[in-house]
């Protein structure tokens, strides 16, 4: 039975009524893994073994009559920068390409605690820092609806894997738009929660301040389940937001009436392919069909989006990957005769280039002679930013805009051009400015047949309003392609 | 005007311990470049009065009882490291 295509609620609802087992399930994963795993490469590691023995022990306890919750027995890709006690966890970099963490990071225990079966650690770009997938120490990933053009960036491994259904749901990190734009690239659901909102704890560090952990799913009732899972304090994240989670499902209502939308113009003029445009019009139209009350606005901070984003996170960047030295563990130069040498060396061979392109732009940023200009200046205007979307917030319930302004470009096409491969996230950029949560969902295909994804933004934790809209829509739009491979 | 020479990206980078190698550096240097270019637009925005953002939460320090708590044992520490000796990392001479 092909099961891969299912969602994870379709799943569920078999396991509870034994129409299927876990093993069934696994095993038809695995089996879709080894059919296009040759052409994608979504995964660094695929956890076979692990997977089957895990799903074994959901059987017995699914027969002992235990409870089942949404995600038991759901197999699930992570990305691989999330720590994975025991099992290698590479941030797709030659620094770690060895590195077996001594312990979970909390999302995995969470899921852990439900049951869920890791089938393997996902691709992505080296320490999540690009938007194509293309600077995996590991060699890239390929759209699973066009072979020939990139999954999105950083997480292209999570949303690879859940388009192909060689996972049924993921799990990625977004520091600028990371599970959004890959997602809205491969035709699926991603969602980045609320600063604090999950546990950053065993995730490694890109840039602290704008980092969170998300799903990637086919659907927004999947999405919901996984936060219900992942979502919660945690004492080991000093950012951490000490209240308890919500049940994210009962915010998947089909009932958008009154609600006020926001249409950033700034997202929506440069550069935008008329494609694009014409399927977020098209979602427009719709949720007015649904009686939601639809109005431009004019957000003049965003311009300045890219900006903010670039030196905060290549600063943050410089300094959390400072860790990164050859001396407790990852990979080392063992010919250097000096300290000195050896970090050098080290740092040099264990690095890729755009990993070293961020360092040096941060550590440029944060030098003396260019910290205020730079550093100091994009703190600041990172409050104006917060200010301009805390004031569109008083008005309108939520944002929509594209998740990127184009479907997915060709591989290489951007990748000796950054400044080009930055512009790709300037739509996914102002919620991890301001911490604000934010969905894409896919809007239907292009004319070459390329997903187009559309991006909703909530105030601070409003996942309510975001996940309504999202659930409408998605039932309005009525998206269920499959990427024919 | 050029932004960021060869020498100063290679100042940079050694704050960063980091080497360029020299086939690399023209491109680098063109790269790095552009972007600063590009974020310099950043200098024109009125932040007169505007305090800067470190953080989307109000949280300030956060603190714990001073009290151990369960934690990596020494083998475990040192698992993934790549030299040691007597229960601790073991590095190149330090020059």
């Amino acid at each position: 039975m092909e099961t891969y295509n299912l969602t994870a609620h379709e799943l569920n609802e078999k396991l509870v009524k034994k129409e299927i087992t876990c093993t069934e399930i696994t095993t038809d994963i695995l089996a879709r893994i080894e059919e296009v795993e040759g052409t994608l490469n979504s995964f660094i590691s695929i956890e076979k073994e692990r997977a089957l023995s895990t799903a074994r022990e959901v059987d017995r306890l699914i027969a002992r009559g235990e409870k089942v919750c949404d995600l038991t027995g759901i197999p699930v890709a992570i990305k691989d920068n999330i720590c994975t006690e025991g099992v290698k966890t590479t941030c797709a970099s030659r620094m770690l390409e060895n590195y077996i963490p001594g312990y979970d990071a909390t999302v995995i225990k969470k899921l852990k605690s439900c049951n869920y079966i890791m089938v393997g650690k996902a691709n992505m770009d080296e320490f999540a820092m690009g938007s194509s997938n293309e600077s995996s120490y590991f060699g890239l990933v390929k759209n699973p609806w066009d072979v020939a053009r990139v999954p999105g960036g950083s997480s292209g491994g999570p949303a690879a894997s859940v388009a192909a259904g060689e996972a049924i749901c993921a799990l990625g990190t977004d520091t600028g738009g990371s599970i959004r734009q890959p997602a809205s690239l491969c035709g699926v659901v991603g969602f980045k929660p609320t600063y604090g909102m999950v546990s950053r704890y065993g995730a490694v560090a890109f840039a602290s301040s704008l980092d969170q952990i998300g799903p990637i799913t086919k659907d927004v009732e999947d999405c919901a389940s996984m936060l219900n899972v992942i979502c919660g304090y945690d004492k080991k994240d000093s950012t951490s937001i000490n209240m308890d989670a919500p049940d994210y499902k009962s915010f998947l209502i089909q009932d958008i009436k009154g609600l006020k939308i926001g249409v950033p113009e700034e997202l929506m003029v440069e550069g935008i392919a008329p494609e694009v445009k014409e399927k977020v019009l098209y979602v427009i139209k719709l949720a007015e069909d649904m009686g939601a009350k639809v109005e431009k606005i004019s957000i003049p901070g965003l311009e300045h989006a890219l900006s903010v984003y670039c030196i905060i996170s290549s600063s943050e960047a410089s300094s959390n990957l400072a860790r990164f030295d050859g001396v407790r563990y990852g990979y080392r130069n063992t010919e250097a005769q000096t300290l000195r040498e050896m970090y050098r060396k080290t740092r040099t061979e264990g690095f890729g280039d755009e990993v070293k392109r961020r360092i040096i732009i941060g550590t440029y940023c944060l030098s003396a002679g260019y910290y205020g200009a730079y550093y100091e200046k994009a703190r600041k205007v990172r409050t104006l930013i917060i200010n301009d979307l805390k004031r569109a917030f008083n008005k309108f319930d939520v944002l929509l805009s594209p998740t990127s302004p184009t479907t997915a470009f060709r591989i290489g096409e951007k990748i000796e051009d950054p400044l080009t491969m930055y512009l790709s996230d300037i739509c996914v950029l102002p919620a991890n400015i301001a911490g604000l949560p934010a969905v894409s969902i896919p809007a239907g295909l292009s004319g070459e047949g390329l997903p187009i994804g559309v991006q909703i933004i909530g105030n601070t934790l409003r996942e309510d309003n975001v996940l309504k809209v999202a659930y409408s829509l998605e039932k309005a739009i009525g998206f269920d392609k499959k990427p024919g491979l | 005007m050029k932004r960021i020479s060869k020498d100063d990206v290679r100042h940079i980078a050694e704050l960063a311990e980091l080497e360029l190698e020299e086939k690399d550096m023209e491109r680098f240097v063109l790269q790095l470049d552009e972007v600063l270019g590009y974020l310099a637009e950043i200098s024109s925005v009125d932040t007169e009065g505007v305090a800067p953002t470190s953080h989307v939460l109000d949280v300030r320090n956060v603190f714990r009882d001073d009290k151990p708590q369960e934690s990596f044992t020494t083998e475990a520490a040192l698992e993934n490291a790549p030299d040691e000796a007597d229960g601790g990392f073991k590095v190149p001479k330090i020059d």
